[in-house]
């Protein structure tokens, strides 16, 4: 037969609008065209325009159509009306369901606000919850960051400044050698994806560090199958490498850090600190005269190798106990290659060719720019070594010190901040003593006393009694983990349900699925949930909570206040937030209603400000006692967190001509949809680099108002407030640890970069449970949202439990085998798969797909269900008992960050005829109508 | 059966790095947005939230394990969908003509209208790229986005398929491979790029650039680099001394 061409259309009308808003399928903040027929969303594709995608969309983002149009949203408050958990609700207006939170929450504002204990999951207006729940007057607010990345945020702000993702990048353009540490398939998404294509197109050599050889790791060029929690002894014996070889940039360590600084070596309460001079500037020793001098004095060469004597004591410069540490032969890649699973002659490979690479390609572009002492330099010379981390490497409790000890090798060899290296992205870098001290003080009726959180520089900003109870809830800030920079949101429900260190009344949550992924020991957290005082009522006395989504929080909850897509709100990716910026450019951006919610759900944010306005929050009501904002994209465009700096940096002034600073703009938000949802102002070039140093950079930064003056700072390789807080710990000070807490803090407050086992290492039978345990999510998913998306689940489904050759052989399975997975916390039981581009001795599986039956709008049987389980089964928030009377927590003892990756579990074959996973809860009442089965999703215009 | 043109003025279609694929779908996803909402029928979802989901995808990854004697094992990622061959026997076996290769461009496509869904195309596929559509009992399979190359309506810089517009790490490129001097061309023959199972005789136009070597690091430890600072003659602290006389 002869084939007859058909006519084809070739040029369709793809839609019949095009609008332009900000993903919201990960954390990642990707422009999104939502192509639009008939009103109705047809079709999302990426905005080239935009900063953080350039036209690119991951998987998810793609999939947005159906979370839009997902059978799990919510469709009405819901008021409890069985017992908790079960998800029996009954549909109540919105009325109702606003008095019942106000009359729950006023009482408490009058006389205890901190028995109100709001936390948020992974939103992106934390500025703003926060500034909400500082007016109604709780300590108790904090978002997600405490059981995902807290480690690597706080050893960042307080080593450089800044950290990975969101406060600066790889300068892609330019490294020659990539070192990705610890990175799973997901954080961040596009830009690390485009990131990784420029290395690939250039043929950049790129190093992937990590247990596992999936994602981003299957394309590095050399994958290190390292063992888990042991990331920091191999960076510090590629230090001691590099040390030994002087394979370090000196001149940088001199201009740029506190490597010169002097010690104070004399026994008392100042050992350990820097000397100062009358004016308590550092004291460095300058090797013309010999003498000590102020660091900042002009025409003097800073020492690193010799200290200064002063009544018979030395008194020696950073370098010196920096080198004589790491030249230690603890450190020699002969003594750490057993622990970290690499041999001696890998470790010493990568050492060279991270010299060979910085110190023989290095690049200088023609730049002059001048630094902060008013020296003009003529070019920008950088060492093209870049490095990228994430919950990998921090996740462990041994974490802030393994983020430090590669901020550690960064500056080593001179490769933050300089071309080829890694750039901040504004507002940072930002030092820790330009970052707010976190406040605590309430009283009834009262706003607290200042922002929740910040950088405590010593015990003296701990947020404790003088008993040395904690103020707050989740006992951040507490000596249990001082630099809780960000909360410790996995600790809430725990506390609130022992009561410990006092009873709350109600605990508002939004859009953290607690009672599940979100949790350590979820099905102890449901149990805690549903706990009963001997009279029936609940232990924690009231729960509300908002989500868009019928997730199992939702079953928990007594009063669920349902929220819309993010295609149906406004939002703003703030610059006081998690911002946009790039290396050589400000951003911000929104999202905007390009659809109406047909459903009767109402944004949160608009929905928060009704309750403070209902609740007469100061800064919500206006004089007369009226609500002061319209909605929230009235609080986007009008508020004003100090004269001229709102949410919102871009289009500001009356004409609208305003950066960064400038009068609110009542046509703000329209300026920002004409510019397709983001604003972007770029950094002078000869501000691009050494932003903490460069005096253009610091001048512009505070014409746009992420300054109020320049703040110039060095690199802490020593960090001074770790050694307060040591200090305390040996008895120095007003404010003592309590005994049982002296030796750890003396341990992991460690001044400069250490390594220790974390803590189920160090206490667990290896012989008992000889395996480490690993979750990661996969690039097509995010959280438990990905998981119930029509599309999304047919990429990932079900949580096989993936083993190395070696443990498939010895416990003998074979296809379709399923095995059991016991910590000394629980079990779980799981299908099982080999794969072998594997860390040996390290089991792992996708995180956050399993689904509680009934949850979701999924079919009971889906696979999510029932062939599914999360490993949060088999980590506690506490430790295991020790014998001691006490229960430590299973975190960073520095930032109390939840330590998911320290599990180590035993394996073992279930029996034959498995064929559903365990644990195995109960089914909950769907609040949401079973979908139609089959989809065949064509928007018609 | 159904016959094929002769000659294809161009040979449209896609070169596929499995180098730089990170395995990340996006490309599936965009593909099933684009084509669920343009050519043809919707790509359906049966029992989209239930057990056993199962739509019809124009595009899949598949990731393999490649474990090797002398070297760590690696994972390829390797995204799959019709290669628009010229010699392509799911045109030849279509009883009807509904499945055909443009003359103009060696794009293959099936004329839904024409397409009586008796699935001979996909059993002919060695590569297993057409599946049926489970709602609509038509044959599905990559247009290489044909209502998007040629679309007046979209800025021409949007004139390429979904799946290439979105692919996050930069993997993947289309052009004309007829032409040896398109950016394609030039880019299979400077990375080696291959057909997949040539020995099957269907002469895809799609090919694959192979993953570079892995494991390769083989730099000599610093001491063949230079003479350690803490082996010179007074240890580190002679060599500090020194090195920073000189700064």
């Amino acid at each position: 037969m002869q084939s007859r061409q058909p006519a084809l259309d070739l040029s369709p009308q793809v839609s019949d609008e095009v609008r332009k808003t900000t993903c919201y399928m990960c954390a990642c903040r990707c422009g999104i065209n939502v192509h639009m027929k008939g009103g109705k969303v047809a079709y999302i594709e990426g905005n080239r325009d935009h900063p953080v995608n350039r036209g690119v969309l991951c998987a998810k983002g793609s999939a947005g159509i159906m979370q839009h149009l997902s059978p799990a949203r919510l469709r009405a408050p819901l008021k409890r009306v069985g017992p908790r958990g079960s998800g029996e609700f009954q549909e109540i207006t919105w009325e109702e369901a606003l008095q019942t939170a106000t009359d729950w929450m006023r009482p408490l504002r009058e006389t205890a606000p901190e028995k109100l204990a709001f936390f948020t999951g992974r939103d992106q207006s934390q500025s703003f919850t926060g500034w909400w729940a500082q007016a109604f007057g709780t300590p108790n607010w904090a978002a997600h960051g405490g059981f995902c990345s807290v480690n690597m945020a706080a050893a960042g702000i307080y080593t450089i400044g800044g950290s990975f993702w969101e406060f600066g990048q790889p300068d892609w353009n330019r490294t020659k050698l990539f070192l990705l540490f610890g990175v799973a398939e997901d954080h961040d998404s596009n830009p690390i994806k485009m990131g990784l294509g420029k290395l690939k197109a250039r043929g950049a050599r790129v190093i992937g560090i990590n247990p596992i050889r999936s994602g981003y790791n299957a394309i590095a060029d050399d994958w290190v199958g390292i063992t888990p929690g042991t990331d920091g002894l191999f960076i510090l014996s590629l230090v001691h490498e590099l040390l030994r070889a002087g394979k370090i940039d000196l001149g940088y360590l001199i201009r740029y850090t506190n490597a010169p600084y002097l010690v104070n070596a004399a026994d008392g309460p100042e050992k350990g600190l820097f000397l100062r001079d009358t004016d308590a500037k550092p004291l460095v020793r300058d090797r013309h005269t010999g003498q000590a001098v102020a660091w900042d004095t002009p025409g003097i060469a800073p020492d690193l190798a010799h200290g200064v004597e002063i009544d018979g004591v030395t008194h020696l410069p950073v370098f010196r106990h920096l080198s004589d540490r790491y030249l230690a032969p603890d450190y020699a890649p002969e003594a750490t290659a057993p622990r970290c699973g690499i041999p001696a002659a890998r470790i010493r490979a990568i050492a060279a060719e991270i010299a060979r690479v910085a110190f023989e390609e290095e690049i200088t572009l023609d730049q002059p720019w001048t630094d902060f002492r008013g020296v003009r330099h003529e070019t920008m010379t950088g060492r093209p070594v870049a490095m990228h981390a994430m919950r990998g490497i921090s996740a462990h409790s041994n974490g802030f010190q393994t983020c430090r000890a590669l901020h550690l090798l960064q500056i080593l060899i001179g490769s933050v901040e300089t071309p080829g290296g890694f750039r901040f992205k504004p507002p940072y870098p930002k030092p820790p003593e330009a970052h707010p001290r976190p406040h605590a003080g309430h009283s009834p009726g009262q706003p607290l006393d200042g922002p929740h959180l910040g950088y405590p520089l010593g015990p003296e900003h701990l947020l404790i009694q003088e008993d040395n109870t904690p103020k707050r809830i989740d006992k951040a800030f507490s000596w249990e983990a001082p630099l809780s920079a960000h909360g410790l949101m996995h600790m809430v429900i725990s506390n609130a349900h022992a009561g410990d260190p006092y009873k709350i009344d109600t605990l508002f949550l939004y859009m953290a699925n607690m009672a599940w992924n979100s949790s350590m020991n979820t099905s102890r957290v449901m149990e805690m949930l549903t706990d009963q005082n001997p009279d029936g009522s609940y232990r924690i006395p009231h729960i509300i909570y908002s989500d868009a989504y019928s997730s199992e929080m939702v079953a928990f909850a007594d009063l669920v206040l349902p929220d819309t897509t993010y295609l149906e709100r406004h939002d703003c990716i703030s610059l006081l937030d998690r911002p946009i910026c790039e290396p050589e450019a400000l951003a911000d951006s929104i999202r905007w209603p390009v659809v109406q919610p047909d459903r009767d759900v109402r944004p949160f944010q608009s929905v928060l400000l009704d309750l403070g306005a209902r609740l007469g929050l100061p800064g919500m009501i206006r004089d007369d006692g009226t609500p002061k904002f319209r909605d929230y994209a009235d609080y986007i465009t009008s508020h004003e967190r100090r004269p001229g700096i709102g949410p919102l940096a871009g289009f500001r002034g009356a004409d609208g001509t305003d950066a960064g600073r400038g009068a609110p703009n009542p046509d703000q938000i329209d300026r920002y949809i004409e510019n397709g949802g983001f604003w972007t102002c770029h950094i002078p070039t000869e501000a691009q680099f050494f932003k903490p140093w460069n005096a253009a950079y610091q001048d512009w930064a505070v014409a746009r108002g992420l300054y109020d003056s320049p703040q110039p700072y060095l690199f802490n390789l020593y960090s001074e407030p770790l050694r307060k807080f040591q200090l305390a710990a040996e008895g120095h000070g007003h404010r003592q640890p309590p005994d049982h807490l002296r030796a750890r803090l003396l341990q992991s407050m460690d001044p400069l970069p250490i390594w220790y086992p974390n803590f189920t290492d160090a206490e667990t039978d290896p012989a008992e449970y000889p395996l480490h345990a690993l979750t990661q999510r996969p690039m097509a998913h995010y959280h438990s949202w990905g998981s119930q998306n029509a599309w999304l689940r047919q990429i990932h489904g079900h949580t096989p439990l993936y083993v190395s050759g070696e443990i498939w052989k010895q416990q003998q399975f074979a296809p379709g085998d399923w095995a059991i997975l016991t910590s000394p916390h629980g079990r779980i039981t799981l299908p099982v798969v080999r794969m072998d581009a594997l860390n040996p001795h390290t089991v792992w599986t996708w995180n956050a797909i399993a689904k509680r039956r009934g949850a979701w709008a999924l079919d009971p049987h889906a696979p999510e269900a029932t062939q599914s389980a999360l490993l949060n089964h088999l980590i506690h928030e506490l430790m295991p008992p020790r014998g001691d009377g006490l229960r430590w927590a299973n975190s960073d003892p520095v930032t109390g960050q939840a330590a998911w990756y320290d599990l180590r579990v035993k394996i073992g074959k279930a029996p034959a005829g498995q064929s559903v996973s365990y644990p195995d809860h109960s089914a909950q009442r769907s609040p949401v109508p079973s979908p139609a089965r089959d989809l065949a999703h064509q928007t018609k215009p | 059966m159904t016959t094929l043109p002769a000659r294809t003025d161009r040979k449209l279609g896609l070169v596929i790095d499995l180098d730089t694929c990170v395995g990340c779908h996006a490309c599936v996803i965009s593909c099933k947005g684009w084509n669920t909402e343009n050519y043809g029928v919707p790509l359906s979802d049966m029992d989209a939230w239930g057990e056993a989901p199962e739509g019809s995808f124009l595009n899949r990854v598949h990731s393999f394990e490649v474990t090797r004697d002398d070297a760590p094992p690696m994972i390829v990622h390797f995204p799959k969908s019709c290669l628009h061959c010229d010699n392509a026997p799911c045109v030849t076996v279509c009883p009807t003509g509904a499945s055909y290769k443009r003359s103009e461009d060696g794009i293959v496509l099936v004329n839904e209208s024409a397409c009586i869904g008796c699935g001979l195309c996909a059993w002919a596929c060695p590569y297993g790229a057409r599946e049926m559509d489970g709602a609509e009992k038509v044959m599905k399979k990559c247009t290489l986005c044909v209502d998007r190359i040629y679309n007046q309506t979209l800025p021409e810089e949007d004139r390429e398929p979904a799946c290439v517009r979105t692919c996050p790490a930069g993997a993947r490129h289309f052009g004309d491979l007829g032409d040896p001097e398109s950016t394609v061309s030039q880019l299979v023959t400077a990375r080696g790029g291959f057909d997949l199972m040539p020995e099957q005789g269907t002469q895809p136009v799609n090919k694959y650039l192979p993953p570079r070597g892995r494991d390769t690091l083989a730099t000599p430890d610093l001491a063949s680099l230079c003479t350690p600072a803490t082996e010179t003659a007074t240890g580190f602290l002679g060599w500090l001394d020194r090195a920073l006389e000189r700064i």
